[in-house]
């Protein structure tokens, strides 16, 4: 269900996956001629330089690099998974793995709200999948005003590199459809590392976990499709 | 009687043997180790993240700080852990050596941080901390235009040496020894120099000649680094 909204960001991203990726670093000269500098990326004459470390990502001209590290930045239509970490008279104060502060208003969530008793809904420590409504210089404003979102109850909740993400997705969610139909359990990613599994037992979900591990350590090993499968495989028979 | 041999038998030209090596400290969004022979230092960055106190933000720019500490083990006799003169000046020096490589235009209000911490120390700490901070903060993933290359140029009596360790630090004959510490962006664009000692214009210009081409090497060493955690990953 949430999936579906997140990956249509990355699709891109996954357009040339099978192509043999350059690792550069800060300063390094990806390329010469007359390509265009993408994100992560600067020109100066006719050499494009790389400015972050990560894998060089080129399409037709333009020419960017995909990071590999690096914290999470919020952009406005992220789903993300949050977590409660106060509560206010009008609101929940969240943590959602970013710089800036995250509050998600009552006015944002779709059914009806006891005001005196927000805790009702949402307590503190509680996680919650929402979408980022806004970004702002004061802080993040998230909405649960859309299919799917919403309190996340039991499973559990595990955390990798942001920039890992559309990988562990998958190309038009492949991936994650792959581990989610062999392990038998319900996973949400969020666009800010943090990720739901909820199985109907722990067994499938530490797999589930296992193989979102393996899937972010190993994220730009050719043909990983074939291996997570071949991992979850071995993990079915002990 | 003039400097003709190196203590150590390096070449005037030769650097300590480089260790560098990415990703040693988990907990951080990125890290280094950088080693110039029993000169080690540790660099963990932390951020972009929020920055306390709210009014050093800046609206226009993520900021970047450094923090520069030797640990309580590392000389030979035991140093007092905790901010001292000496740190706290060579973390402003470390910070601006790094400033002018870093872009954080896209993170306003935040704040980057960068810890050194020099687990053993035989001359050029702060080259080595500001060679390590420069991978960390690659290894980070933060944007920059080019990665920073640090080296220690001496001048013993008459003679320039690269990379000095500490028993040339000390040397006394002749006109005793200059130690000029530099950084270079790419090994182009020079970004630090400070100098510790008595020199000739002339000299200077040689030694900052020295400086670049030794700052080449150390890049070659640092990309290959960065490089090589990849293909760990990948194994």
């Amino acid at each position: 269900m949430k999936i579906e909204e997140i990956k249509e960001n990355d699709i891109e991203d996954f357009k040339s996956e099978e192509k043999e990726r350059k690792v550069v670093v800060p300063g390094e000269i990806i390329i010469s001629g007359d390509e265009l500098p993408g994100e992560g990326t600067r020109k100066d004459g006719k050499d494009i330089i790389a400015q972050r470390f990560g894998l060089v990502d080129k399409n037709e001209k333009l020419v960017k690099v995909i990071p590999l590290s690096g914290v999470f930045i919020p952009r406005r239509g992220n789903v993300i998974i949050g977590k409660v970490e106060d509560i206010s008279f009008n609101g929940w104060l969240t943590n959602i793995n970013s710089a800036q502060s995250s509050f998600l208003p009552v006015s944002e969530v779709p059914r009806f709200i006891d005001k005196h008793h927000l805790d009702e809904f949402l307590d503190i420590g509680d996680f919650f999948s929402a979408k980022i409504n806004g970004v702002k210089a004061k802080g993040i404003d998230l909405s649960l005003d859309s299919r799917g979102l919403g309190k996340l109850e039991g499973g559990i909740i595990i955390s990798i590199n942001p920039n890992k993400v559309p990988r562990v997705i998958g190309r038009n969610g492949s991936m994650i459809k792959l581990i989610k139909d062999s392990t038998n359990t319900r996973i949400t990613v969020g666009q800010n590392g943090f990720i739901w599994i909820r199985g109907d037992n722990v067994e499938d979900e530490l797999v589930a976990k296992k193989a979102i591990n393996f899937v972010s350590e190993k994220s730009f090993v050719s043909g990983l499709t074939e291996k997570v499968e071949e991992f979850l495989n071995q993990e079915k028979e002990k | 009687m003039a400097y003709t041999k190196r203590f150590d038998g390096r070449k005037f030209d030769e650097t300590r043997p480089i260790t560098a090596k990415v990703g040693v400290v988990p907990n951080a969004d990125g890290s280094a180790m950088f080693a110039f022979g029993n000169t080690i230092a540790i660099a963990s960055v932390y951020g972009p993240r929020q920055l306390h106190p709210q009014h050093m933000q800046n609206p226009s720019t993520g900021i970047l700080r450094v923090n520069y500490n030797m640990m309580s083990f590392s000389v030979s006799d035991r140093i007092r852990p905790g901010p001292s003169k000496r740190s706290t000046e060579i973390s402003k020096i470390s910070e601006w050596a790094l400033n002018s490589a870093i872009l954080l235009e896209e993170y306003p209000n935040t704040v980057v941080d960068v810890h050194i911490m020099i687990q053993q120390a035989d001359a050029s700490t702060r080259c080595a901390g500001i060679n390590a901070a420069s991978l960390a903060l690659a290894h980070a993933g933060v944007p920059m235009k080019d990665l920073v290359a640090s080296v220690s140029i001496g001048k013993m009596d008459k003679q320039l040496v690269i990379d000095v360790n500490k028993e040339e630090e000390d040397y006394k004959e002749g006109e005793g020894a200059t130690d000029i510490a530099m950084s270079f962006m790419g090994a182009k664009k020079l970004t630090h120099i400070q100098l510790d000692g008595k020199i000739s214009s002339k000299e200077l210009k040689e030694a900052t000649e020295m400086g670049k081409k030794a700052c080449e090497k150390i890049i070659e060493i640092q990309k290959k680094a960065l490089k090589e955690a990849m293909e760990i990953k990948n194994d």
